[in-house]
């Protein structure tokens, strides 16, 4: 099988805070239309490297590209330009709580690009529809949403100027499990429907199995990727603990599936 | 991209080439707004040299499809037809509601507007009422045990807002009684009269400005700070957290501060007085060359036993009255970073407003009793 270009490649990097190494040589790459999880343990250094994927921090060492770009070295303006390629959504929504849905959503169209207001809430309708929000919730603000709105909204914001790849920090947690289950499915609907590559930050070990197609583990500030169930598998005591604690029923149950198909 | 518009006879057609990024949205748009202008009764759609076509483009294509459709406009698409159109089905055919209406408003809306906003007012100052007996009930029941006065907390606020302030008061207090003794010896002597300067000073400084100016720095200093604080603590559900174990917020975050202010302030009047008076020496001694052995026999002439008191005696009020504003602000936070900021900068200016105001009753008064 031919593997295609891969569209993200974190190539040895180190960071460090003082003498305390977060990471010390991580290397992975994402390959176009999966969904990527990255899990770790607390202080395991997940939001770093996520940081460090979305060019908000230079690492110590090594490189990050994405489209075959790398974007530790290159200038503002060039790293503007990936930045448009890609959404973000943010742990606790990072909505901007002054501003309405509407126009928390069109902000980054309005910034980018020279629209009239009537195509603005023609894009802004097709991207609340993407992510399945009620269209009356456009006036509201942040405050007066649900912790599964906000994260749509979030997710709509995210995909306002169409990116090529998603990077979702924690995109389901504090969701009930059917918020939670639905968020997961709309993040597969708009990979299969639209071919988004999606990356993303979780704890949620339903989220991981329902979603993800790869996934890395850091550990020992190194990063083991591979396949769920290979992950699952393997024997570092860590991930072991991880996998196979009370927690992680949804995880193995999904391991046997495959076992057994 | 690349996209022309032609007409050809009463038929429009919209030529779309190469790939149409969410870049290109505007260049499209403007271009089907052109159309859409030319009211047609054929649109041709030629999309054979087109490539791939972004979510955001094809969106603004469907609904100028399906609003020319609406019209009854014949349209025909040439080439292969976006890849995006079977998901935008998908889309539509879920019931998402409309969305909202927006442009201009009704009349019925904009007096419910009026009506919330009186509202809003009315429940403010129910919400300062809650406030106040709340407040007096914690103090009255914290008066009875000293533990419950929280001493540490007092202390704290207290050397936050007396002693970290007094260089600010000193130094505004010592420049404004220059300023007012310069005036004032500029205009007293051409009539012989400049040794007045001392009691312009004086009972400018004892009975006025030294405890204005005072409160006006403490309410820009420290109204604002408690709004801050508190509203902060209040969208960090930090004031809830508080109540579940069983504290009493007013006792704990609210009372200490008000208690603080209350006798930090006239401890800031006594400097601000001093170095008020220390400002009028100097300025009587150089600019008048008075000896300061007769600015100070002046000075225990024209200051009477009552001056040092009608001044002093207001502190503690506007100290009550900017701590009040401030908590209270800050309690009333709830939601957003903006209200935060609104109530913060509502904090400083009322707290102003009621100290520049009980300073003008406290006025009247004094001069009905001759004080």
């Amino acid at each position: 099988m031919s593997t295609p270009a891969p569209l993200i490649s974190v190539r040895g990097v180190v960071n460090r805070f003082g003498s305390q190494v977060v990471h010390d040589g991580v290397s992975f790459e994402v390959l176009p239309g999966e969904v990527f999880g990255i899990v770790g343990g607390s202080g395991s250094g997940k939001s770093v490297l996520l940081r460090t994927m979305l060019g908000l921090r230079q690492p110590d060492a090594g490189t990050v590209e994405i489209e075959g770009r790398d974007i530790t070295a290159m200038g503002d303006r060039e790293l503007r330009e990936v930045k448009r390629r890609y959404g973000v959504t943010f742990q606790h929504g990072a909505l901007f709580t002054s501003l309405t849905v509407a126009e928390n959503v069109t902000l980054p169209v309005a910034e980018a690009l020279d629209l009239g207001e009537a195509s603005l809430q023609k894009l802004l309708e097709l991207r609340l529809r993407m992510v399945g929000l009620p269209l009356d919730a456009s006036t509201k603000y942040p405050a007066q949403l649900s912790g599964g709105m906000v994260k749509r909204v979030a997710l709509a914001r995210a995909l306002a100027l169409d990116p090529v790849i998603l990077f979702l920090d924690e995109p389901t947690a504090g969701l009930d499990p059917i918020a939670a289950a639905s968020f997961d499915e709309l993040v597969l609907y708009l990979r299969d429907t639209l071919g988004l590559t999606v990356v993303m930050v979780t704890h949620d070990l339903d989220t991981l199995a329902r979603t993800c197609d790869r996934v890395a583990v850091l550990v020992d500030r190194k990063v083991i990727v591979d396949t769920l169930e290979g992950i699952v598998a393997h024997d570092h005591p860590w991930i072991r603990a991880y996998f196979h604690g009370e927690r992680g029923r949804a995880i193995r149950e999904a391991g046997e599936d495959h076992d057994g198909a | 991209m690349d996209s022309f518009v032609e007409f050809d006879r009463a038929v429009a057609v919209l030529r779309l080439a190469g790939d149409c990024g969410m870049e290109d949205a505007p260049v499209l748009a403007r271009e089907l707004e052109r159309l859409s202008a030319t009211a047609p009764t054929e649109v041709r759609i030629d999309l054979n040299g087109a490539g791939a076509i972004d979510i955001g483009p094809a969106w603004l294509l469907h609904e100028s499809l399906a609003r020319w459709r609406a019209a009854g406009v014949d349209i025909a698409i040439e080439g292969p037809v976006p890849a995006h159109f079977e998901y935008f089905a998908d889309l539509v055919a879920r019931d998402d509601g409309a969305m909202p209406e927006s442009g201009r408003r009704s009349i019925v809306a904009r007096l419910a507007e009026v009506g919330r906003r009186l509202e809003e007012r009315w429940h403010g100052w129910y919400e300062a009422l809650v406030f106040g007996g709340h407040l007096l009930v914690s103090a009255s029941t914290a008066w009875r045990t000293l533990k419950r006065m929280r001493i540490p907390s007092v202390v704290r606020h207290m050397h936050e807002t007396g002693v970290q302030a007094i260089p600010v008061v000193a130094v505004i207090a010592f420049l404004i009684s220059v300023i007012s003794a310069y005036i004032g010896a500029q205009q007293l002597q051409p009539f012989g009269a400049e040794i007045f300067t001392v009691d312009l000073v004086a009972i400018g400084v004892l009975r006025e400005l030294g405890v204005l100016l005072t409160a006006i720095m403490v309410a820009g200093r420290t109204g604002s700070a408690y709004a801050a604080e508190l509203g902060v603590m209040k969208l960090n559900d930090e004031v809830d957290a508080l109540e579940s174990m069983g504290m009493n917020p007013y006792e704990v975050l609210v009372l200490p501060r008000v208690v603080a202010l209350v006798l930090v302030l006239p401890l800031l009047t006594i400097v601000a007085d001093a170095m008020g008076l220390l400002g009028g020496a100097l300025l009587t001694t150089y600019l008048l060359e008075l000896p300061w052995q007769q600015f100070v026999m002046r000075l225990d002439s024209a200051v009477g036993e009552t001056t040092l008191w009608a001044g002093l005696v207001k502190a503690p009020v506007f100290g009550l009255l900017i701590a009040l504003t401030g908590t209270l602000r800050g309690l009333q936070v709830r939601e957003s970073s903006r209200e935060l900021g609104r109530l913060t900068t509502v904090a400083v200016v009322q707290s102003i407003f009621l100290v520049i105001f009980a300073d003008a009753i406290f006025a009247i008064f004094f001069l009905e009793i001759d004080f």
